[in-house]
């Protein structure tokens, strides 16, 4: 049934719907409501919530679930995902699979409260530590956090990776109708028995690390992990062509950007001017291919990204377009949020 | 329709956009509801933007909206002049005693306390929800109605004085309309 949700009260609903059973975190605005939620829902379907005495303990707690085979989760904001990232790469490094959601904030530093998207260097390129990826998705409706973070978990459990949902503020505080998805049957979970430090192992050695001492080692793991991130990206790469078939200016934005884009592409779209959107669903991988494809079109003219921060995205948009087509950036930070009609005024008047 | 409602923090605000956003739900339209929320709301005031359509609603952020609702004065001043033109400004005139400078815009001035206090003192912003009803059109007393019992499910106390509440307004704007 359609209901009114919250962001981030629908993200943590949909992960017990997933067969999430173990959640650690602690406190940061703007996503409590995602551990205040678990605090008592987990209790309800006999699962176990930690509110641990930092960020690092949390992700580390999800470390250890995870490494005997349980589905689990963290949540933070930037200051907090940034205390996170040391485990995450340990995560990535053992190969182990977990959800994260990320809810930015304003920074650098403790920054504000108020939305924005200045973590995607953070979130994409790595983070941590050593050469490594985390899937990372970018949904843009309370519904699409919903169905993303449904599939996360299985996502995760498929590659053996950290999957990072990120959203902001507005989206973790809004509410919008959505409908979650029935509780997934847990004894049809994906087994795990072949490799978790889940007790059961006859008595053979299951050693769940990240260290390879050995140059040679560590050179052909770090091989079989771009292996892996190559077949995510042919397999999982997602995102959103709205408006692009004929346009001419071609905004690419994320997340609850991409919304007030598609308000501007409405608009201009009133006014004659033939505006469209690409939304990468997932920021890594990157859909670099439909940016290509569409720089290379006839009719279009130009790209401009648009984020909530100084220009993180932009690098990549700017890669796949290689040049050729104009890449021009619009960016609000700090917590500030552009309007349609800031980008109407944009693409019309040039500023 | 789009609509920013702001007043203090306590005078129903924010569940005002609640109860805008259930009785949409109710009506099968799309909906999105948006509270400030961090700095803003330490200042002691709340506002939240409130969207309901039949199309996938785009931007939940609003940058003109068609309704303004000012539950007190610095609501009225800080947004007055984001409304679209020929839009509507409605103010609890219990507590805005300020006049407001837009001249192209449809204007009522409600004493929403004193009207909902015959009935409920706390139901001011359901009696707004009433009044709101005649102008919207697309969402029923019906719907309005099931939004509130929803809302109130487990307070199923003060549900009958605040449907009282909520016809009040309706039959109150009704006639001005």
């Amino acid at each position: 049934m359609k209901k009114l949700w919250k962001g981030n009260e629908a993200i943590a609903e949909a992960a017990v719907a997933a067969g999430c059973r173990y959640f650690f975190g602690y406190p940061i605005t703007p996503q409590n409501e995602i551990p205040e939620y678990m605090s008592w829902r987990l209790f309800e379907v006999g699962g176990a919530f930690i509110q641990a005495e930092s960020e690092v303990s949390a992700i580390n707690m999800v470390y250890g679930a995870a490494g005997a085979g349980a589905r689990a989760m963290t949540s933070s904001s930037s200051p907090g995902v940034s205390l996170k990232q040391e485990g995450i790469s340990y995560i990535a490094g053992a190969e182990l699979p977990c959800v994260i959601v990320n809810m930015m904030r304003s920074g650098p530093g403790l920054g504000g409260i108020s939305p924005a998207q200045g973590d995607y260097f953070q979130a994409t390129k790595g983070g941590g530590h050593g050469d490594y990826h985390c899937i990372v998705y970018a949904p843009s409706t309370v519904q699409e956090f919903v169905d993303i973070t449904y599939n996360a978990f299985d996502v995760a459990d498929k590659y053996r990776n950290p999957v990072m949902i990120i959203g902001d503020g507005m989206l973790g505080q809004m509410m919008e109708t959505a409908e979650i998805p029935p509780m997934k049957d847990l004894s049809k979970l994906p087994d795990k028995d072949s490799w978790a430090a889940c007790g059961h192992s006859d008595g053979k050695q299951r050693l769940i690390n990240s260290i390879r001492i050995e140059p040679d080692d560590l050179e052909a793991f770090n091989h079989r992990l771009f292996e892996k991130y190559a077949v995510i990206a042919k397999n999982e790469t997602k995102f959103e062509e709205y408006h692009n078939e004929d346009a001419e200016i071609v905004f690419v934005a994320y997340g609850s950007v991409a919304r007030i884009c598609k308000s501007a592409v409405l608009e201009l779209r009133a006014q004659g001017v033939k505006a469209g959107l690409i939304r990468p669903i997932t920021l890594y991988p990157f859909p670099t291919d439909v940016i290509a494809k569409t720089a290379g079109k006839k009719g279009v003219k130009k790209f401009i990204t648009v984020e909530m921060s100084m220009g993180q995205m932009v690098e990549d948009v700017r890669l796949a377009v290689d040049g050729k087509k104009p890449v021009e950036f619009y960016g609000r930070c700090g917590g500030n949020i552009m309007m349609p009609a800031d980008l109407v005024k944009y693409v019309k008047e040039g500023k | 329709m789009k609509l920013t409602i702001s007043g203090f923090g306590g005078q129903g605000v924010l569940s005002l956009g609640k109860f805008i956003s259930y009785s949409a739900i109710e009506q099968n339209l799309n909906t999105s509801w948006l509270p400030s929320y961090g700095p803003e709301m330490r200042g002691g005031t709340a506002n939240c933007s409130v969207i309901y359509s039949a199309e996938e609603i785009a931007a939940p952020v609003i940058d003109t909206p068609d309704i303004l609702i000012a539950f007190n004065e610095p609501s009225l001043t800080k947004f007055e002049g984001t409304v679209k033109k020929g839009g509507i400004i409605i103010t609890n005139s219990d507590i805005v005693k300020i006049k407001t400078t837009r001249k192209d815009c449809k204007v009522y001035e409600i004493p929403v306390d004193t009207l909902a206090a015959a009935i409920n003192k706390r139901g001011a912003n359901v009696y707004m929800l009433g009044a709101l009803l005649p102008i919207f059109k697309d969402i029923s007393l019906e719907s309005a109605t099931q939004a509130v019992e929803h809302v109130f499910e487990s307070k199923p106390k003060v549900i009958p004085a605040n449907i009282e509440c909520l016809k009040a307004g309706y039959e109150y704007m009704s006639k001005l309309i």
